[in-house]
């Protein structure tokens, strides 16, 4: 992304860059940078959404009450429906899963933050937790059964080697599409917001600019929700698979 | 010239963006197409179609993420 010749400057990527909080440009294991400071204020504003916010348990529930409520039905809904009722005991997990990129992706909205789910580093440390529990949890609930997600038996006997490799693969890749789908969409979103975000110092096409800005962060926040929703139903159909791995 | 030619690589790469959107707008067509003629089951579809337009778009995305690293890792 250089400069060109109308002085225009297009950086959309540096905003992903990852920095220390506190000073200096060693980013080592333990260093607190801008990506481990929205995660802790992403943790921080969940806890005060659901535990502040359900504490008064009204009767007639305050705003903040009814979000937590909703948020809590839609999820215990979602993972009732999708991964079946012996599920639920799961619910605690998929619960903290969306609450936490959810509102990771709704902080990354706000001007001058930082998108946290938009590094691979921190969606592949969550599709990769996921994917050993589900594993772990489909060998401990079936034992060697489990291994019945691969060898389809609804198939003739010939296809089914091939059919065992393909299921194979498409299990590992599982945690690869699973972590990239988040962190793209969110990366290509605010990407995209800072292009127009660049056509905006040529004064010919800066209010189509503004107004293009405007949209895109409408569509954001849609992404913002419903990638946290898909990551979430994946975790969904990810755990019905474990439970119940019969095709 | 390797950069150029990486640039250009990154430029093929975004056509998978576009078949991804062609892939999405089937899902969302066909699901409004069902939904119309039945709209009584639409509402116990609608975590299929997510789950749909979620396959459909990460290939995209896959795309997306192989321009990015022609274009900065290249």
């Amino acid at each position: 992304m250089a400069v060109d010749k109308s002085g225009l400057v297009f950086k959309p990527m540096d905003q992903f860059v990852v920095k220390p909080l506190f000073g200096g440009d060693h980013v080592g294991l333990f260093t607190v940078t801008n990506v481990t400071f929205w995660m802790a204020l992403a943790v921080v504003a969940v806890v005060a959404m659901m535990v502040l916010g359900t504490r008064r348990r009204a009767i007639v529930p305050s705003r903040g009450q009814s979000v937590a409520e909703l948020a809590y039905g839609f999820i215990y809904k979602m993972v009732e429906d999708v991964a079946g009722k012996d599920a639920v005991k799961f619910f605690p997990y998929v619960m903290t899963l969306f609450m936490f990129i959810v509102m990771a992706n709704f902080l990354g909205l706000l001007p001058m933050s930082f998108t946290t789910t938009s590094q691979f580093a921190v969606t592949v440390v969550l599709a990769l937790m996921v994917f050993v529990t589900v594993t772990v949890v489909g060998f401990v609930k079936n034992g060697t059964a489990f291994l019945g997600l691969f060898w389809v038996t609804s198939a003739p006997l010939a296809l089914r080697p091939v059919l065992a490799i393909i299921e194979l693969i498409s299990y590992f890749v599982r945690p690869v599409s699973h972590s990239i789908r988040l962190a793209g969409n969110l990366m290509a979103g605010h990407a995209v917001v800072k292009v127009f975000a660049g056509f905006a110092a040529i004064a010919a096409v800066s209010p189509i600019s503004v107004v293009a800005i405007t949209a895109m962060l409408g569509l954001e926040t849609l992404v913002a929700f419903i990638q946290a929703y898909v990551f979430t139903i994946l975790t969904c159909v990810y755990l019905k698979d474990a439970l119940h791995p019969s095709h | 010239m390797e950069g150029q030619l990486a640039h250009i690589g990154a430029g093929l790469a975004a056509i998978g963006s576009g078949a991804a959107a062609i892939g999405v707008g089937n899902v969302a067509g066909n699901y409004l197409a069902g939904a119309l003629r039945n709209p009584s089951a639409a509402a116990s579809q609608t975590a299929t179609l997510f789950i749909g337009i979620a396959f459909a778009e990460a290939l995209g995305i896959f795309s997306f993420l192989v321009a990015l690293l022609l274009m900065f890792a290249v």
